[in-house]
């Protein structure tokens, strides 16, 4: 599949420039960074797929990784909590350092495991397993160690909570999760995430297989969120990035063409290639 | 037209073979019907043909298949769950697949053969319930390993991801949802092997079972400490399909009618295993979907 033509996002009203809700706090101290890549190539085998990626994701707000399809913004995200690891053949070069600690992602005695724990992940399609709703979210809990039973209420109802969807589960916390809607499903993938109070969270496409009403719950959801996680999210829509993030990175044929404040890079791009796509002449 | 007659004779074919396995019931069943009673279950086989029973053959049949299962299960499900789950995809691991699914197709009585000289000549295990309960499950251990690899194989990649991403561990997948979600699958597959394995007689036969025994293994549990005893796994056996065998072939009537009985008695342990691992699809898959 090709990208989505600007004529067919969410919203019909085609404007190039695509409001800005979320206003990124322009302040005078910028965010401190949370997640620093640096000079990160990424391999399949012997095709590289990522090449000389350097990019510095501030904490606490929503950074969104746009590009056509192919450009490398997935394989970039699964860089973060090592999910290449899992299939054979892959390989990393450079650093991508976490914050707090100055944790080196990519580092020769990093564990993988202990990565994961720190970043939750959000796929494209809602994957709950089939458990019940109270064993979904508290799962991540359980791997950390925890078994105390009051405990483990207490955070599956925070995680609920914050993930908007405690009020419509609350009475039927052990059935099973696929009786849930898609977009419920997708909330309770977040709340499964965010459950651990992970540094960072991300979203691949969170919203790709969802309606437009599931779409903007997620996406308040997301704003939400970031008072208290970072976030980075990959999308296909546009504007959906314009909507909800603060920082936005585009990439294509997976180098980093330009990243930067979403206001600036959708408004007054410094790249042609940003440009052109973020005005649908290609992609 | 080429469409309805293709229907047409479809469905008569199907018919057909539906009607010769319902006349080759039929058939046993007003044989052996009759002899089926208390006694018939309870006693050894006998010379006189009215009082023999199939006591030794099914206690036989019932302790090859606990060999069997203990054998076969574990090992296979442990073999599936590395060929999918663990091995590299590699020239290797693409040859053991392939030979799995040949050893699936390989004669039974190759099996028996292999069985006579492994374990009852090299490993000295004799003509016992073990060396046939260890040739069965070498036969039926492919059946188990493509039935837990087609279970795995069938749960979405995304599922892994989702454990994964939360820091679960290869082996925190497998048992926290990989196993429990293909519970249903393997669980069908170890049901369909174990019958296949309690109709075999080739393999049996070939590594020397008995087919007149009157007298039962020792007991697996004794009066005087440890209280568990493995000679049972030593004695020699028979089994229902090889006690059919023998009656079959002798002359008389009144043997013939044993033999009915004994193949009923079969048939109706395997189409209850069949019918038990129908029920336990479905009850698994009932919470599953993806």
């Amino acid at each position: 599949m090709s990208t989505v033509p600007v004529s067919q996002l969410v919203e019909p009203s085609v404007s190039v420039k695509p409001k800005l809700a979320p206003s990124p706090a322009v302040a005078a101290d910028p965010a401190p960074i949370k997640v620093s890549i640096q000079n990160l190539n990424f391999f399949y085998g012997t095709h590289q797929v990522l090449r000389n990626v350097s990019l510095d994701v501030p904490a606490d707000q929503v950074t969104a990784l746009i590009g056509p399809s192919g450009c490398g913004k997935t394989t970039l995200l699964r860089c973060l909590n090592r999910m290449h690891d899992l299939y054979p053949g892959n390989r990393y070069e450079g650093t991508i350092t976490l914050q707090p600690g100055n944790t080196d992602i990519l580092g020769p005695g990093m564990d993988p495991i202990q990565v994961r724990m720190r970043c939750g992940m959000v796929f494209q399609k809602p994957n709950p397993f089939p458990k019940s709703i109270y064993e979904n979210v508290a799962y991540g809990l359980r791997l950390q160690g925890m078994n105390r039973r009051r405990e483990l209420d207490e955070r599956v109802e925070k995680a609920l909570r914050e993930a908007a969807l405690w009020e419509e589960v609350k009475s039927r916390l052990h059935q099973l999760a696929h009786n849930l809607s898609g977009g419920q499903q997708q909330r309770l993938c977040i709340a499964r995430a965010i459950a651990t109070d992970p540094d960072l969270v991300l979203f691949d496409e969170p919203t790709s297989a969802l309606d437009p009403i599931a779409t903007s719950k997620i996406e308040e959801l997301i704003v939400e969120l970031k008072k208290r996680v970072t976030v980075i999210i990959v999308t296909h829509n546009l504007q959906q990035a314009g909507r909800i993030s603060n920082m936005t990175a585009f990439m294509y044929l997976g180098e980093l063409i330009e990243f930067g404040e979403t206001n600036r890079v959708f408004t007054n791009p410094s790249k042609p290639q940003t440009e052109d796509y973020i005005s649908g002449r290609f992609g | 037209m080429l469409d309805r007659w293709f229907g047409r004779i479809g469905m008569l074919l199907t018919l057909a073979t539906l009607g010769v396995l319902a006349v080759l019931l039929l058939n046993l069943a007003m044989n052996g019907l009759a002899r089926i009673d208390w006694q018939f279950l309870t006693t050894f086989p006998s010379r006189r043909a009215a009082e023999a029973g199939i006591l030794s053959a099914w206690a036989g049949t019932l302790l090859l298949m606990f060999v069997t299962a203990v054998v076969a299960i574990p090992f296979g499900i442990a073999a599936g769950i590395y060929l999918e789950e663990y091995a590299p995809k590699n020239r290797w691991t693409d040859l053991i697949e392939i030979n799995i699914a040949n050893l699936a197709g390989v004669p039974s009585i190759l099996y028996g053969l292999m069985a006579l000289g492994l374990f009852v000549y090299y490993f000295q295990f004799g003509q016992s319930i073990l060396s046939g309960g260890l040739a069965l499950a070498c036969l039926v251990l492919p059946i188990v390993i493509v039935a837990t690899r087609e279970s795995l194989r069938s749960i979405p990649s995304t599922i892994r991801e989702a454990a994964f991403a939360l820091g679960a561990t290869r082996w925190q997948a497998v048992w926290h949802h990989l196993l429990p979600y293909s519970t249903g699958g393997i669980a069908t597959g170890v049901i369909l092997a174990m019958s296949r394995a309690i109709g075999e007689s080739a393999p049996l036969i070939t590594i020397g079972a008995l087919t007149f025994i009157a007298f039962l293994p020792p007991a697996a549990i004794t009066s005087t400490p440890p209280f568990l005893s493995v000679e049972w796994l030593f004695s020699p056996f028979s089994a229902l399909p090889i006690q059919m065998f023998n009656w079959v072939s002798r002359p008389g009537e009144q043997f013939h009618a044993n033999a009915a009985a004994a193949g009923l008695v079969l048939m109706v342990i395997t189409l209850s295993m069949n019918g038990a691992a129908i029920l336990i699809r479905s009850r698994a898959q009932r919470n599953i979907k993806w």
